[in-house]
């Protein structure tokens, strides 16, 4: 019994040594003077100061950034409603279809659905003149047509889980059908919503191989940025780069945390108080 | 088992041929793709009257309940409320409030804006809506609580908030879809006359679904008893009980002993039927109104039964057998009587003395009588 | 029961009803189409078209010029509708041992990946599953954690470690198990470490979710009937995660198949890896007709596959 529980934590160790390990280093690292990455010369954040400086990265993640918000706001959007359709409204005429086209997103190599995507700005502008050329919107676009089925499936579980009697008592109590979604729906699935959009946005500024595709000059992302750089080969600058980031989803994962930790306090409080009075 | 209660004595429209029915249920039918869930139901409900269907899971009951509130629309037939047709009125303009079985209370919302929900749907100007919020909430004494959310109440709690959120709208009928299915033994027997309380004060029509028969005799004026998507039986629980209309009733409804044999004489006073299983004439207190030969069903109550140990003079409503099994349930025992023809049939005796004073006992050869007025003909 | 708007069936036999039901079909059908029509022609138009697209080019000949490729349908002179398909991209593909090559090459990648994945995933999701409840969560959320930090920083810290005058080689240097720096990048193995590292997480979730739901009871009735602990394992637990191993491996094979990022960074120029050789195909040949044969290709060989499984999957579950 023993010795299993010590093999269990120590492969438990392996595993978030594995995963963090390159993370640290990489944050080290960035602190390093030297250019070169097997020789310490010496705490400096030199690098921080270079990467302030190139307007090019900024402006890359200030774009970055715009298209994340639009994209995870457009699909949180356009999800929600698909998972409405899809949880709410058994029959109806393509259902396999819509069906298929929102799970098919989710297995499609990135490189297809980039390719595909340039494809058809490309054809649209021949036949209608817009898009005219790659820019930020065919960015978005390109995004929400991916990011929207991981939200759709967030949305879906929660929305299946909801206890349909609640909307029923809603409009039994005499609210119509839209105004049960917005005062009874939309509030108990908002927790899925938000994660959604939280995934959404990551997806999108994540994204490098779709966005190489949809692409156009004067919009380039930061994983654009970056993977040009990083092709040619290790560089200061995008180790402290990513140690911002680093920091930046480490900040917001901790008070995610405290939040989701002082809610399940509230939550355990008050089940407590229903026990007692029980 | 129910005694009649005093209510049925003066309140009885559905004997009054002047009186109009608030809910009347027209050959209403329901089918869900090829599975028919409600088979051509006729009904008629009166205004204050506590009404409970009854079934086994699966028999339609909550399937009708929920055309009446709008939540499915019969394939046929009319459901028609207070002289208005439903058919084209949804849920949400019609005269009816239903309490749910997982009761619904909206989890990001207070009891109070429960309760209010439906208030503020009607456009009720605030301080009445107050007024009325924190009247419901006394009358099922909730006012104390009318800051929690639903996850901090008990399920008792849960339920009167529930209640209150229905009561609120002053419905013309209210709906309760097994309303005391999620609360333990206890609380429920408590719940149940509770309930009846308040129905009474308030004056609402009540409609419940439930399985529990002991539950539905308890609580309602009138039941009925569905089957497969019909209506077995419409009648007070003493109807039901003394006179079931079918052997699915009889059977439904507490324990039925139940012989199988011909009739040999229909007089006005009673019936004479043949009983081959037991090799003895079964005398019933009442018209059967079919001819003489043709095949019926005899039910005789556990509890109307008498034990004695030897022979009766005459063999008529007489039984003959071995006791097999007894359960002793404190404040009765049950006794599983085996028939020469195989056939095990149960008395029911009152444990007037202690137990270890018992006369009978396992394999003990008993005869089984039973008084004319005590016994029922089915006709197959 | 059902869901809160049903749709009424038509029934013949009651025509007063049917009219009068009808009408509220009818405004109710409009109020699902206004739901349902925004995601649906989203799709259609940016999902669906796109495809119809790639097919099309993917039968076009390649021509030097903005787009550069033939249209399929064009107007000849005598203002003859003339259809120009063009099998030749296909016949490349089957001709040209590359494509073939790099297509199995993924699969065995990504295929070997989640296998290492599933070693490593499934005793820290064991263990995670068998930890005490109020460190659980903690625990999953240091898992999944990194995958919010930006994935292409993840498969660049690796060049870092891998690299000849890297970490790893300057740390096996100093104990001496190497005199000489090991090639380590640009090889098929820094590809293996870095789908397995990219992926982990999707490979733990799974597995922890069907393993922490799983009832303990089952194991304390096998140890009731004579089970050894590692038996109990074997023939209970084990078992019973399987639906976690297929999600978690399908999580993980799925996109490790057609992944683009992690063979062009870490593999070598001898990585042959199906996405690498579409992207080489439409940036650095410009020809977009082969790409988008490759691109079909891979619809066809890979993505059909999966989807008809998962289809399956979902269906055996739905009756189960």
């Amino acid at each position: 019994m023993k010795n299993r529980a010590i093999a269990l934590y120590s492969a438990l160790g392996f595993g978030y040594a594995f995963l963090y390990l390159p993370i640290v280093l990489l944050v080290i690292y960035s602190f390093n003077a030297s250019r070169l990455v097997t020789v310490w010369g010496g705490v400096s954040t030199k690098w921080y100061g270079e990467l302030l400086a190139d307007e090019k990265i900024l402006d890359a993640a200030w774009l970055s950034l715009k298209v994340a918000v639009l994209n995870a706001t457009i699909s949180t959007f356009l999800g929600t409603l698909a998972a409405v359709v899809l949880v709410r409204f058994r029959r109806f005429a393509g259902r396999t279809l819509f069906t298929g086209m929102i799970t098919a997103p989710l297995v499609m190599p990135e490189i297809i659905t980039g390719l595909a995507m340039l494809l058809l700005f490309v054809a649209m502008e021949q036949t209608f003149g817009w898009p005219a050329g790659r820019s930020m919107t065919t960015i978005v676009i390109a995004h929400v047509t991916f990011s929207l089925s991981f939200v759709t499936v967030v949305v879906q579980s929660r929305l299946a889980q909801m206890d349909v009697s609640l909307e029923e008592a809603a409009m039994d109590l005499g609210a119509r059908p839209v105004k049960v979604f917005l005062v009874i729906t939309l509030p108990i699935i908002a927790p899925a919503l938000l994660a959604g959009w939280l995934l959404s946005f990551t997806l999108s500024i994540d994204d490098v191989v779709i966005s190489s595709f949809v692409t156009g000059p004067g919009s380039t992302t930061l994983p654009i940025v970056i993977f040009s750089k990083v092709r040619l080969g290790v560089s200061p600058e995008i180790n402290a780069l990513a140690s911002i980031v680093v920091a930046i989803v480490s900040i917001g994962i901790l008070i995610f945390g405290i939040i989701v930790q002082r809610q399940e306090a509230e939550r355990v409080r008050s089940l407590k108080t229903a026990s007692d009075r029980g | 088992m129910a005694p009649p209660s005093v209510k049925q004595h003066v309140f009885a429209p559905w004997n009054d041929p002047d009186a109009k029915p608030l809910i009347r249920i027209e050959g209403v039918s329901k089918s869900f793709g090829d599975f028919s869930a409600v088979n051509k139901v006729d009904l008629d409900i009166y205004p204050g009257e506590f009404f409970s269907l009854l079934g086994a899971s699966g028999c339609g009951k909550t399937t009708l309940l929920r055309m009446l509130a709008g939540f499915e629309i019969p394939s046929e037939g009319s459901i028609s409320i207070d002289g208005v047709d439903m058919t084209d009125i949804p849920p949400y303009e019609r005269p009816v409030n239903m309490m749910f079985q997982s009761y619904a209370l909206f989890p990001h919302m207070t009891v109070e804006q429960n309760v209010a929900f439906g208030l503020k749907q009607d456009r009720m100007p605030k301080a009445r809506i107050a007024e009325r919020v924190k009247a419901v909430l006394d009358l099922v004494q909730m006012s104390s609580l009318a800051a929690r959310k639903p996850q901090q109440l008990s399920g008792g709690q849960r339920q009167r908030v529930a209640l209150a959120r229905c009561l609120a709208k002053e419905p013309k009928v209210l709906l309760l879809d097994e309303p005391l299915a999620a609360l333990d033994k206890k609380l429920r027997e408590q719940t149940q006359l509770e309930l009846v309380n308040i129905q009474d004060r308030v004056g609402i029509t009540f409609v419940m679904v439930t399985h529990d028969q002991e539950e539905a005799m308890t609580m309602s004026a009138r039941i009925g008893v569905m089957n497969a998507g019909s209506i077995e039986q419409v009648g007070t629980p003493v109807e039901i009980y003394e006179y079931p209309a079918t052997t699915f009733v009889a059977d439904f409804i507490g324990t039925a002993n139940m012989f199988d044999g011909v009739v040999a004489l229909d007089e006005q006073s009673h019936t004479v039927v043949d009983c081959q299983e037991l090799d003895a004439r079964l005398v019933v207190g009442h018209s059967s109104g079919v001819a003489v030969g043709a095949p019926v069903t005899v039910m005789v109550r556990p509890e109307k039964m008498m034990v004695q140990r030897e022979p009766p003079e005459e063999r008529v409503n007489c039984a003959h057998g071995v006791v097999s099994d007894i359960a002793y349930l404190g404040d009765i025992s049950i006794y599983h009587v085996r028939l020469a023809s195989g056939r095990k049939v149960q008395v029911a005796l009152t444990n007037l003395r202690h137990t270890s004073e018992q006369r009978l006992t396992w394999d003990d050869e008993v005869y089984l009588t039973w008084h004319p007025a005590n016994s029922l003909v089915l006709v197959q | 029961m059902t869901n809160g708007l049903p749709l009424r069936p038509p029934h013949p036999q009651a025509p007063k009803m049917r009219a009068s039901g009808g009408l509220r079909a009818f405004s109710r059908r409009w109020g699902r189409a206004l739901v349902g029509l925004p995601p649906y022609a989203w799709l259609a138009l940016f999902f669906l078209i796109p495809f119809l697209i790639v097919l099309k080019i993917s039968f076009s000949e390649t021509q030097a010029a903005v787009p550069p490729y033939q249209p399929l349908i064009g107007w000849a002179e005598d203002a003859v509708l003339q259809i120009r398909l063009n099998l030749g991209n296909y016949r490349y593909l089957f001709e040209d041992e590359l494509y073939f090559d790099a297509y199995l090459n993924s699969l065995k990648i990504a295929g070997l990946s989640t296998l290492c994945c599933l070693l490593i995933g499934y005793p820290m999701a064991y263990a995670i599953a068998r930890a005490p409840r109020t460190i659980r969560t903690p625990l999953l959320m240091l898992v999944v954690l990194p995958f919010w930090t930006s994935f292409l920083i993840r498969v660049y810290a690796w060049m870092g470690i891998l690299k000849n005058e890297g970490l790893l080689n300057a740390f096996l240097l100093w104990t001496g198990l190497i005199d000489q720096p090991l090639q380590m990048l640009e090889t098929d193995f820094a590809v293996y470490v870095g789908i397995v590292y990219s992926y982990l997480p999707f490979m733990v979730l799974p597995l922890y979710a069907t393993l922490e739901k799983m009832d303990l009871s089952l194991l304390e009735a096998a140890a009731d009937l004579g089970c050894r602990p590692f038996r109990a394992f074997r023939s209970v637990t084990l078992p019973l995660s399987i639906p976690g191993m297929i999600a978690g491996s399908m999580l993980v094979f799925i996109p490790a198949v057609g992944e683009f990022v992690i063979p062009d960074l870490l593999g070598g120029p001898d990585t042959l890896m199906i996405g690498r050789v579409l992207w080489s195909e439409f940036f650095d040949n410009r020809d977009w007709p082969v790409a988008s044969a490759v691109a079909v290709a891979m619809l066809v060989l890979l993505v059909a596959p999966i989807m008809i499984f998962q289809h399956t999957q979902n269906k055996s579950g739905e009756t189960s």
